[in-house]
């Protein structure tokens, strides 16, 4: 994440300023978003986990209301198992553009008994409760989320503007219709909006807007050694959120990781991809989709998402 | 082609991009939205799952979870379902029906897309429209076997309605009969006659089966007799790049950047997205609704300065002068007389359970502003099952209506869900009027009940939208209305 003006204007061609390719409408669209909700809601929040879509979602805002800085805080829902790696990221993010960080934390709401740890270990489900109660007590009223619609199916369906009433419930009938890009954020009190400006991103166009924009990624998003052990398919990271069982083997492999989520449920995969450019090659020649391959909450069923989206999920 | 030449049309063979990785020119690669229409029992999500398949933008484990799918529900070993790929929620898989706008993206060397899924039944018509309104191409699908039916009008009809300004008629399921291309010729025909008097433009008409995958992405053996582009050579070859400079300028001020930091004091700059339109630095430009002038004396960006600024392309605008300007305003050129005024005659969808009321209090959304205003009356109606108008004389009069009772019997003059009708709305505050039928990108308006925010209708400025929509036979055209109807 640089902090300063970028030298080298890929984007920018003055004077020349016509046609403009896909990347280029993805981002006019992006910041077009992120100020409609500027000049429309009251409370914005920016969901930043440090994973590479809300980093990709941050360098939106910053362009959109440069030379202003971000005028939103950033929330992280911290499930207590982040990659070191990652935390580090978000707070020298944090520090270097000045933002407010909020954090809503899974350890806090399992400590208050408002959830309830489950027996794999996974605390992915667990985000919805200190992520709702987050948004309440600060009465946040548009939460962008870096969500994208080509990620999972039940996410096809997704509005740029999503309505979510005051259990953060996710109703698939309720949706309004968006037309053009008028964007529809008007709500009742108690009832928020959840923002998707990337959604109409895939996940080759987010990493090739990484490569083009030169922005910063944590290092657990390129391949290295780390000890891994296997777990329905996927390496996993020996740690101390309940892994490895006594019938897991830990190995020292070259792995990176495609997704940045809860330790216990964020798979790597082999790899030796370097830079984003070696990603990129990665990923456009992979046969299997991010959440696919590393996710192992969303193999549940089919509807595991639809059904986590009307929980309040991201 | 038989009916509409597609001149113009550059075709080489398409490139794939799908697994192909590294050394492509995505760099310079465009974007293109589109649309479907058309049923399901057409073969639509069959069709969309084979362009997702053909173009290599299925990945192993979709692939596998959709071949899994098929064999619980007992499909025969073998074909994968790809319908499959594109029914997303429950419901939909448990009904086999597609119940909402869904969207898809596959992209070759060439070219990204964004696909609007819409469904085709009737009762979903306020999704075809919501689709048809971001769309450059829509592709109207039918069978082969049934040829050109009313549904097929409707979707034609909506598709003339929004301004789509690309139409391909796919005419699917071609392997069911044999692949005879005397009756693929009929259907298109039919359907370009049809096409002339809605005014829509030239229409390309490609015989295919999704089922099979013939004339999708790959040209097929079976039609001899057809030399022109595959549906996929079609969507990589219609131009979609707008000649901005052709058109009006006009920005919507969404946002006022004011940083009040020690490094800019005083800046003051207005962000938007070019709507339509070039905006140049040393522009005159008019602020409406105030009418102020001021010239631009910066774009400014993120990365670095702009010279000039082409839609749809997100900008800064710093003016010479300290105006009053807020979001909601719009910048026009100075010397360009635009309409604006509290009058607002527009054809609307409607997009909600409840019935229009006439005499509600609304707010009505036009570009970034948002003004309250009272809908008088509904003064036509389409029907969009026979395709007919109805008009009624103007009488603004506030009879109370039952906005329970569902029935239209009950309420001759008021508009149910997916009735599309024109209304007359008085506004609090003058807005920009731009005739949606020639400014696309800024004559659409929301209508949004003041209540609980819900979007009830999505409307077109202008009064004239409905009267292109009625159907004129083929036999009774005469050319002079078609020239009056600004065909």
């Amino acid at each position: 994440m640089t902090t300063t003006f970028p030298t080298d204007t890929t984007t920018a061609d003055p004077g020349a300023a016509g046609r403009l390719t896909q990347l280029d409408a993805l981002e006019s669209e992006g910041i077009h978003v992120m100020r409609e909700v500027a000049g429309e809601f009251e409370r914005p929040v920016l969901l930043f986990s440090g994973g590479k879509d809300s980093i990709v979602m941050l360098h939106l805002a910053r362009k959109a209301f440069w030379p202003a800085p971000v005028p939103f805080p950033v929330m992280h829902v911290d499930t207590g198992h982040n990659f070191p790696e990652v935390i580090a990221y978000r707070d020298r993010t944090v520090a270097d553009l000045g933002l407010r960080l909020v954090v809503a934390s899974v350890q806090d709401a399992i400590d208050d008994g408002r959830v309830v740890e489950r027996p794999g270990g996974s605390r992915n489900p667990l985000q919805t409760v200190p992520l709702l109660d987050g948004i309440t007590a600060h009465r946040f009223d548009a939460v962008f989320g870096g969500g994208r619609r080509d990620e999972e199916k039940a996410r096809a369906k997704e509005r740029m503007f999503s309505l979510r009433d005051e259990f953060g419930q996710w109703d698939p009938r309720r949706q309004r219709p968006e037309l053009w890009d008028l964007y529809n954020g008007r709500h009742k009190p108690g009832e928020h909006v959840r923002v998707f400006p990337l959604s109409n991103w895939t996940e080759l166009d987010v990493w090739r807007y990484i490569e083009r924009e030169g922005i910063e990624l944590p290092d657990i998003y390129f391949t290295h050694d780390r000890d891994v052990f296997a777990r329905d398919g996927m390496w996993l990271t020996a740690g101390t959120w309940g892994g490895p069982r006594a019938d897991e083997t830990v190995e020292r492999r070259h792995v990176r990781y495609r997704t940045v989520g809860d330790m216990s449920c964020t798979g790597a995969v082999d790899s030796t991809a370097a830079d984003v450019a070696d990603v990129i090659a990665e990923v456009a020649a992979s046969r299997l989709t991010e959440r696919g391959a590393t996710r192992a909450d969303d193999r549940a069923s089919e509807a595991a998402m639809e059904d986590r989206k009307r929980e309040g999920y991201f | 082609m038989g009916t509409h030449a597609t001149a113009g049309l550059t075709r080489p063979a398409p490139s794939l991009d799908g697994a192909a990785a590294g050394a492509d020119d995505h760099a310079q690669r465009d974007l293109l939205r589109l649309a479907t229409a058309g049923s399901v029992d057409d073969g639509k999500s069959t069709l969309i799952g084979r362009l997702l398949y053909d173009t290599k933008s299925v990945l192993a484990d979709q692939l596998s979870a959709v071949e899994r799918a098929t064999a619980a529900r007992g499909g025969e070993g073998g074909a994968v379902d790809l319908a499959l790929l594109t029914d997303g929620l429950r419901a939909e898989r448990e009904q086999g029906i597609t119940i909402d706008v869904a969207y898809r993206y596959f992209s070759t060397a060439r070219r990204a897309f964004v696909l609007a899924d819409t469904p085709g039944h009737v009762q979903y018509t306020r999704n075809m429209v919501t689709g048809a309104s971001t769309a450059e191409l829509a592709i109207v699908l039918v069978d082969a076997r049934k040829g050109v039916l009313e549904q097929t009008r409707r979707h034609a009809a909506l598709t003339a309605l929004l301004g789509v300004p690309h139409v391909v008629l796919a005419v699917n399921k071609m392997d069911l009969i044999g692949f005879d291309e005397a009756t693929f010729r009929s259907i298109s025909a039919q359907f370009a006659d049809y096409a002339r008097v809605l005014g829509l433009p030239a229409v390309h008409a490609v015989p295919l089966s999704a089922l099979d995958g013939d004339n999708v992405v790959d040209r097929s053996v079976r039609t001899p007799w057809y030399d022109g582009p595959t549906l996929l050579e079609l969507l990589e070859s219609v131009p979609v790049a707008r000649d901005a400079s052709t058109e009006p300028l006009r920005l919507p001020v969404q946002y006022v950047i004011r940083p009040r930091t020690p490094e800019h004091p005083d800046y003051r700059g207005y962000a938007g997205k070019v709507a339509s339109g070039v905006v140049r630095v040393g522009d005159e430009l008019r602020v409406l609704p105030s009418g102020r002038t001021s010239r631009v004396v910066g774009l400014d960006t993120f990365d670095g300065p702009l010279d000039a600024a082409d839609a749809p392309r997100s900008v800064t605008v710093r003016l010479a002068d300290d105006l009053d300007v807020a979001r909601g305003d719009v910048l026009v050129p100075a010397a360009e007389q635009v309409a604006t005024g509290q009058d607002l005659v527009g054809t609307v969808c409607w997009l909600t359970e409840r019935r229009s009321v006439p005499g509600a209090r609304v707010l009505v959304r036009v570009g970034t502003r948002t003004v309250r205003g009272l809908l008088r009356e509904v003064d036509a109606r389409l029907d969009v099952d026979t395709l007919t108008v109805e008009q009624w004389d103007p009488v603004d009069t506030l009879h109370t209506i039952d906005a329970t009772d569902t029935s239209t019997e009950a309420a001759p003059r008021s508009l149910g869900l997916n009735a599309i009708g024109r209304v007359r709305l008085r506004l609090a505050e003058p807005v920009v009027l731009d005739d949606y039928a020639t400014h696309r990108r800024t004559g659409g308006f929301l209508v949004v009940d003041p209540a609980d925010g819900s979007t009830l209708a999505a409307g077109l400025i202008g009064p004239t939208l409905l009267d292109r929509l009625v159907p004129v036979r083929a036999d009774e055209r005469d050319d002079d209305w078609l020239a009056g109807a600004g065909i």
